[in-house]
């Protein structure tokens, strides 16, 4: 593994992290004047990516050190995957049912034109009624 | 001083409480004195504001002669704080930025009521929900959050001073626009729960709230992106939006409202989308509260809240108090809200404004779950997590493509139903050129498959090219229409057509600015940093830029003191700025700050515009030397560029339309698709 990769693993992972010390940073962000939380998570980082660690290993020990609130986002197990799926469930539930709201106003009869009621021959007193409607419609 | 100010907040609330209980009375009592009644109501709201206004003005009056017997003054104020933050002061605290909401809510309220002979029935309901409303606040202001609560003890001689993140221009403009945004949405609001409450028929509320919601919805976007740039001119990290818990806050009514922008021309035109947008409108409202039970509760942590307080409690009372109300009434008048058309196509600016008020909900969905996870999961799990930016950037960003795209597709789609014929002849010149776009950018080096953040850079690119040449397309469109009937040049036909329909237009042009802000926002996977100790004469290599530390210094004066190093910027061989980051240590406060420094460089590329962005991170304490941290951010100027065309776009759809153009009665209706698809 060349250095090149080391530095993206360094980037990559150190955006994966928050800092600790209380700035609501993510680690690489937080520039605190004198922040010894930062300082500190970054050597520990480069550390364990200089002794070869792999990702999980890497932030399972920053977990054991700082608590689960040092992962920027909520890992992909247990009770932490609902976060993940209830923005994608919630589009799924908009899309079908904006779709059956489009199919149901569809299906809609027409509330001008009530059954029994004949409609009637244009004349120009209509279309002027109809193009101030068709104007509005559509701001022509 | 104090007691005027005292004085002053308890006569507002005695006037408010006068003017929600008369107005109340006046609007269900039958009897020839209800008229009288509901003008005295009036009155007493429209002296509320002279009430309110003259607490603020003793508020700031007191800031500027350093009145530290306030507790106020002296928590957020010092002797050497310059006249502009000491003006500010008024909205730096707790107490003082509650009483700035007021006296803003009190302030449209008084220009409501001057305006009330427009409907003078909708209008009392209106004035009353704002004075309950304003009730709330002013029952805050004078039992939880005394803004001139007087100090204990000896008089201290100097303040502590205002907070060093706060003592920057910005900071003067920035909270006044988005608390005229969070503020603004009260009016929408009462008239929306008015014309419930009344069962007010037709659409002519939304007709005179329109202009009220594009005002309010401008002060919100400005607010929010003010607070974006004060973030990255500020905060010094390189970024500019962080996904924090009180960003979030001031994005969510942002969404709703613009969701509310787009589907209330469903009401005005079909007829249509009645209860939901009464319920968008609500939760505008609601969600704008929610963001100040955040900022004040503490319940959620976050770079931004004040400390934690009783106050907290009031706002969710009020926001379960309010959503009861508004769920009673939606529910009781359900029958007075149904739709008066139908739909006719899946294809048609109807369905558009669906799917694009679906998206902006899932994106404020998103933000709000986001935002309220790790409570969520401190109650399931035992222990919280942190929902942060990965979360929001991995979830949000794919919905807000989507969203993008309808942006561009939408003005191609007629009201009623789209032939095939006219989607295909408006979307061909749009589409190629969105795909050259993702072609050159291909070709430039990007590749999309190699990681997911280039891929929504690539994306974003394609999309924003979309809505770009999707507008230019209808201005042009129209253009020639309108140059072909009346001789005018092209351009002076756009302007004049832009004039005919402003509201149509502007809208375009606001699209067009959000796609420049998002374009300013894709270049965030191609930002550069290097970090290193800077003596004399040392160079830092980033980009096509090359940084020279020419020197470094230190000053000093009453209100700070601070080192700076002095940067000169080469590109090309050639010295094309000098820059100045710089760190300040406040003395009254005791804290230190740091403040970058931006260069925008248009010189080479204007289209590839890059912010060269300087922190002073500190200094060696054994060499003595300047620490510089240099960012490369391509394209952020976009944003704020982005901005001002969407502002622009806003009080272009804010202008009257020109007189309509008479239509001869035998001249036959084109089919719209020739001129453009409509509003």
């Amino acid at each position: 593994m060349g250095a090149g990769d080391d530095s993206a693993r360094f980037k990559d992972l150190g955006h994966r992290m928050m800092c600790t010390c209380g700035c609501g940073q993510v680690l690489l962000e937080c520039n605190h004047v004198g922040c010894q939380s930062s300082d500190k998570m970054r050597d520990q980082l480069q550390a364990a990516l200089d002794k070869g660690n792999n990702d999980d290993l890497i932030l399972q020990g920053f977990v054991q050190e700082y608590g689960p609130t040092v992962i920027a986002a909520p890992t992909a197990t247990g009770f932490n995957r609902v976060a993940w799926i209830m923005p994608f469930v919630a589009l799924a539930l908009g899309i079908t049912f904006v779709v059956y709201v489009v199919r149901a106003w569809k299906n809609r009869p027409e509330p001008a034109l009530a059954d029994g009621i004949a409609i009637p021959r244009g004349n120009e007193h209509d279309l002027d009624e109809f193009r101030q409607r068709a104007r509005k419609e559509t701001d022509l | 001083m104090s007691q005027i100010g005292s004085f002053a907040l308890l006569l507002a609330l005695g006037l408010s409480a006068y003017s929600f209980l008369a107005g109340f009375l006046a609007l269900f009592r039958k009897d020839a004195a209800s008229a009288r009644l509901g003008e005295t109501a009036r009155r007493a709201g429209i002296a509320t504001f002279a009430a309110v206004l003259l607490a603020g003005i003793v508020l700031v009056v007191a800031a500027f002669h350093d009145d530290f017997s306030i507790a106020y003054i002296f928590h957020h104020s010092n002797r050497d704080l310059p006249a502009a933050y000491k003006f500010a002061v008024l909205w730096s605290g707790q107490e003082g930025s509650l009483l700035f909401w007021s006296l803003l809510l009190a302030g449209y309220g008084f220009v409501l009521r001057l305006r009330y002979k427009t409907d003078q029935r909708l209008f009392a309901y209106a004035s009353v929900i704002i004075a309950a409303v304003q009730v709330f606040f002013l029952l805050i202001l004078n039992f939880a959050a005394h803004p001139f609560a007087i100090m204990q003890g000896a008089l201290p001689a100097d303040g502590t001073g205002l907070n060093p993140l706060l003592q920057y221009p910005e900071m003067v403009i920035h909270p006044p626009m988005l608390y005229l945004g969070y503020v603004g949405f009260t009016v929408p609001f009462a008239f929306a729960l008015g014309a419930l409450i009344m069962k007010y028929p037709g659409e002519k509320w939304i007709q005179i709230t329109r202009r009220w919601t594009m005002v309010t919805w401008c002060f919100l976007t400005i607010g929010v992106f003010l607070g974006a740039h004060w973030a990255y001119a500020v905060l010094g990290w390189g970024g500019y939006w962080g996904w924090d818990p009180v960003e979030n806050a001031s994005l969510m009514p942002w969404l709703t409202g613009t969701a509310f922008l787009h589907s209330v021309m469903m009401q005005e035109k079909r007829g249509m989308l009645k209860v939901w947008n009464m319920s968008l409108i609500f939760a505008t409202f609601l969600l704008s509260m929610l963001g100040t039970f955040l900022t004040r509760s503490g319940v959620i942590s976050s770079v931004h809240a004040f400390a934690q307080s009783s106050i907290g409690t009031w706002f969710l009372v009020f926001i379960v108090l309010t959503l009861g109300v508004c769920s009673f009434f939606l529910v009781a008048n359900r029958s007075h809200l149904k739709s008066e058309h139908k739909l006719e196509s899946l294809v048609s600016r109807e369905s558009s404004f669906l799917f694009n008020n679906l998206l902006l909900l899932v994106v404020c969905f998103t933000i709000l779950w986001g935002t309220f996870f790790p409570i969520l999961s401190e109650f399931v799990q035992g222990h919280k997590v942190t929902v942060g930016p990965p979360f929001f950037n991995r979830v949000a960003i794919p919905v807000a493509l989507l969203l993008l795209l309808l942006t561009a597709v939408g003005p191609l789609l007629a009201w009623r139903k789209t032939s095939v014929e006219s989607l295909k002849r408006n979307f061909l010149f749009p589409a190629l050129g969105s795909l050259a776009i993702g072609g050159m950018m291909i070709l430039f080096g990007v590749r999309p498959w190699e990681d997911p953040s280039y891929f929504y850079a690539t994306m974003a690119a394609v999309l924003s090219a979309l809505v770009i040449f999707t507008v230019i397309s209808e201005f042009l469109r129209g253009g020639r229409v309108i140059a072909g009937k009346s001789q005018q040049n092209l351009l002076s036909a756009m302007i004049h057509l832009c004039h005919r329909n402003t509201r149509r237009y502007g809208g375009y042009i606001v699209h067009f600015g959000v796609a420049l802000v998002v374009i300013g926002i894709l270049g965030t996977p191609f930002n550069k940093e290097v970090e290193k100790e800077m003596g004399f004469g040392d160079k830092i290599n980033i980009g096509t830029y090359t940084l020279v530390c020419q020197s470094y210094t230190q000053d000093d004066n009453p209100n700070y003191a601070n080192e700076w190093a002095i940067i000169n910027v080469f590109r090309g061989g050639k010295q094309i700025t000098t820059m100045y980051p710089e760190r300040r240590f406040y003395k009254a406060s005791g804290q230190p700050q740091t403040l970058p420094r931006i260069y925008p460089s248009f010189r080479e590329d204007l289209f590839l515009v890059t912010d060269v962005y300087l922190v002073y991170e500190g200094k060696n304490e054994t060499t003595g030397r300047p620490i510089i941290k240099a960012h490369l951010n391509p394209l952020v100027p976009w944003i704020w560029i982005g901005l001002i065309i969407m502002v622009f776009g806003t009080i272009v759809a804010l202008v009257p339309n020109a007189a309509a153009v008479q239509v001869a009665a035998t001249t036959p209706v084109r089919a719209p698709a020739q001129v453009g698809a409509g509003d």
